[in-house]
């Protein structure tokens, strides 16, 4: 067994907030230098080397990449064989946030009952999915989501017989749907299978997957080949002024699911796709 | 690139067609969802509203905060659609531009050729580099409302696109 004091959380959790939404991970930097080289579109192509311009200036003079600086989502995978001591985990992860989106002058952007609608001021509380594992680590994920895309997020319950091309229609319907609202270009993050709450967590997941992987099982590694040329191929465009780069990448995650059902969930993500990750 | 200074009067918005790239200079308000539900409750009530709407600009920004010694934060456009409930009310009292991002409604785009009113996006997600272009910010009102609050901005040379011009020609209907 091992003890983790809930401190360490706190100021994990803080820093990840912060990390997040000043920098984006390599490969995603990495697509997006490479739409822009093959950007053919001029509108398009100036676009896109402002989003450049905008990352560097966001790293060099600590101003965040965008000013949506997300409701956070934190991703906790637990080692069965730690032990938490020094208070309660989840007041110390909404603490983290809390710090965090204080001390990193972040937006404040959450507020508390859905319909009332009063700023909490502090941008807590997160959103928090935990899952336990083997061994003695915790592995924490930080990954605060801006709502412009997420507003443009689905989840459509297929039948079996809509099969593989069934679950590329409903993806490209949602791209086409969410457009220029989503600060194209955009990631994309799928979740198939489950039950209607399962795929829609598996979406979530997939965009904090690497972009230059694939899929294990070699159908779904096609699918996802597949849907990033077709959607690429919608002429949205950076901004959604037409061009080839509508999509940066697309990562499906897959799960069991019911003999009578296909559920899909597409996540819609902007470039400004955030995610950090630490292990403790 | 076409410059414009503003405000921006009936004669500046007749010049401006669908795919021009402009910069803006002069002053612009922010006023997002809660600070138009504000407006527009105010509106339909009769009463006052923190700015005079008359060729006015607004830019739908909620900004991040400022650092010490800086003017405002991050301060890119924010989804436009969410505003349209409101908007047709505030383009009858003269509202003559908007700065967004993303598609709007039909009833929207009417208000917009009967009072001859335009459309520009921001670059979304391009919050750093536009915040450089914001020289003066300050909160006129509805202060309570954190980032959603009236903010009054001097913008110098702020980069957009005419999406929607007044004749209702649209850049994302290509
Ligand atoms: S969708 Fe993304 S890039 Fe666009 S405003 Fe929201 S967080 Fe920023």
């Amino acid at each position: 067994m091992r003890e983790i004091n809930v401190n360490l959380i706190t100021e994990k959790v803080k820093e990840l907030c912060i990390a997040a939404n000043y920098d984006l991970s390599e490969d995603v930097k990495a697509a997006l230098n490479k739409a822009h080289e093959s950007e053919q579109n001029e509108l398009g192509k100036n676009i896109l080397s402002q989003l450049q311009e905008n990352l560097q200036l966001a790293k060099e003079e600590m101003i965040p990449i965008c000013q949506d600086t997300g409701m956070a989502v934190v991703f906790l995978e637990i080692g069965q064989e730690v032990y938490f001591t020094g208070g309660f985990l989840e007041d110390a992860i909404q603490e983290g946030v809390r710090q965090g989106y204080q001390e990193g002058y972040l937006r404040k952007s959450v507020v508390g009952d859905p319909l009332l609608r009063v700023n909490t001021g502090d941008n807590t509380p997160a959103v928090i999915h935990y899952s336990i594992v083997p061994g003695e680590q915790v592995k924490i994920t930080v990954a605060p989501k801006g709502f412009g895309s997420e507003n443009m997020s689905r989840i459509f319950m297929l039948k079996p017989a809509d099969g593989a091309q069934g679950v590329k229609d409903a993806v490209l319907q949602a791209v086409k749907d969410a457009g220029p609202n989503a600060c194209p270009p955009m990631m994309i993050g799928v979740g198939i299978g489950g039950t209607f709450e399962k795929c829609a967590q598996l979406a979530k997941e997939a965009l904090t997957l690497k972009l230059d992987e694939r899929h294990p099982s070699s159908h779904i590694a096609q699918m996802e080949e597949e849907l990033l040329e077709e959607i690429n191929r919608l002429d949205i465009g950076p901004a959604g002024l037409g061009g080839t780069t509508t999509c940066l990448g697309i990562r499906i995650k897959t799960y069991a699911t019911h003999i009578a059902g296909l559920p899909v969930a597409v996540n819609i993500c902007c470039h400004v796709n955030r995610h950090e990750s630490v292990e403790i | 690139m076409k410059k414009i200074k503003l405000p921006l009067t009936k004669e500046k918005v007749l010049g401006l067609k669908a795919g021009d790239m402009v910069s803006l200079t002069g002053e612009i308000y922010t006023a997002r969802d809660a600070a138009h539900l504000r407006i527009w409750e105010s509106l339909n009530k009769g009463e006052e509203i923190p700015f005079d709407l008359e060729n006015t600009v607004i830019y739908y920004l909620g900004p991040s905060p400022a650092r010490e010694g800086k003017v405002i934060g991050s301060a890119g456009p924010t989804t436009s659609s969410r505003m349209d409930k409101y908007t047709p009310a505030l383009l009858e009292k003269g509202l003559k531009g908007m700065i967004g991002k993303g598609r709007r409604s039909a009833e929207v785009i009417q208000g917009m050729k009967e009072h001859k009113a335009v459309y520009f996006a921001a670059v979304g997600g391009a919050g750093a580099l536009l915040s450089k272009r914001i020289k003066s910010s300050e909160v006129i009102a509805y202060d309570d409302l954190g980032t959603e609050a009236v903010r009054k901005l001097y913008v110098e040379d702020f980069p957009a696109i005419v999406v929607i011009d007044c004749a209702g020609n649209n850049l994302y209907e290509r």
